[in-house]
């Protein structure tokens, strides 16, 4: 007899599926739906098809080392390793960790700002996947005020 | 809805530095109304750009980028005058394009 968990497991495990192949009828087109529901960051990268992320230095994050207001945090990735393919903002603690996830192309720098949610105090990862699909990553930890009254 | 985008693209050295403002709820999927039912998220989840209508960068964002989104990236080989086009899709299947011409 099935129990729920498993159920539940089986009804992800064919919502990845289709979410794979873009037959996902709401996600019609390619958001990977299974990267972004990832609780942790290793289970988002894996998502993407690559490797255990390690710590590199040639990833780069900037982001503040306080944010008084955890609902607009700046952040930045870049990275200056060859042959990019992706590079990924997550948040640890969030409720789901990946924020963004940005392909680099001959066209752009691999380098990219945009400003992120943040729950609580957390780590803050930039991951950068090769076309090998190895990953590397930095982190950062950014401590959120809730007060507002930073300091 | 969807007002129009905010595109700002400036030539710097043989680069151009494109940012943008989007005009989008954000919404998380997290957060309770005040009835205590859960309001449904919705986000911008992907992002497209074209310089002079050639596809230069995608991205897939989740419910965790702030309201009305900010991104910045940086266009190699642009000149001014070049067109630079940035189109956003919703999780709703909503979706807006506007393009701004590189200064």
């Amino acid at each position: 007899m099935q129990n729920r968990r498993e159920t539940l497991k089986q009804s992800l495990a064919v919502a990845g599926l289709l979410g794979a192949t873009g037959l996902f009828p709401q996600h019609a087109f390619a958001f990977n739906r299974a990267a972004f529901d990832a609780k942790n960051i290793a289970d988002a990268v894996k998502a993407y098809g690559a490797s255990a992320p390690v710590e590199s230095k040639d990833v780069s994050l900037t982001a503040p080392d306080i944010a008084e207001n955890g609902a607009v945090v700046p952040m930045a990735v870049a990275s200056t390793l060859p042959n990019l393919k992706h590079l990924l903002v997550l948040v640890e603690k969030n409720p789901n960790a990946l924020v963004a996830k940005f392909d680099v192309s001959d066209a752009v720098e691999p380098n990219f700002a945009t400003r992120a949610k943040m729950g609580q105090t957390s780590d803050v990862f930039a991951v950068a996947i090769t076309k090998d699909n190895k990953a590397f990553f930095t982190k950062k930890e950014v401590k959120v005020t809730l007060g507002g009254c930073g300091g | 809805m969807a007002d129009p985008m905010r595109i700002r693209a400036q030539m710097q050295g043989d680069k151009a530095v494109v940012r943008v403002l989007m005009s989008h709820e954000m919404e998380t999927g997290q957060r309770k109304d005040s009835a205590g039912k859960v309001i449904p998220a919705w986000h911008i989840s992907e992002v497209t750009a074209t310089h002079n209508g050639k596809p230069v960068l995608s991205a897939e964002w989740g419910p965790a980028v702030a309201k009305n989104p900010f991104l910045q990236f940086t266009l190699k080989g642009a000149k001014a005058g070049d067109k630079v086009a940035i189109t956003w899709k919703d999780n709703r299947g909503e979706t807006r394009t506007d393009e701004a011409t590189v200064s």
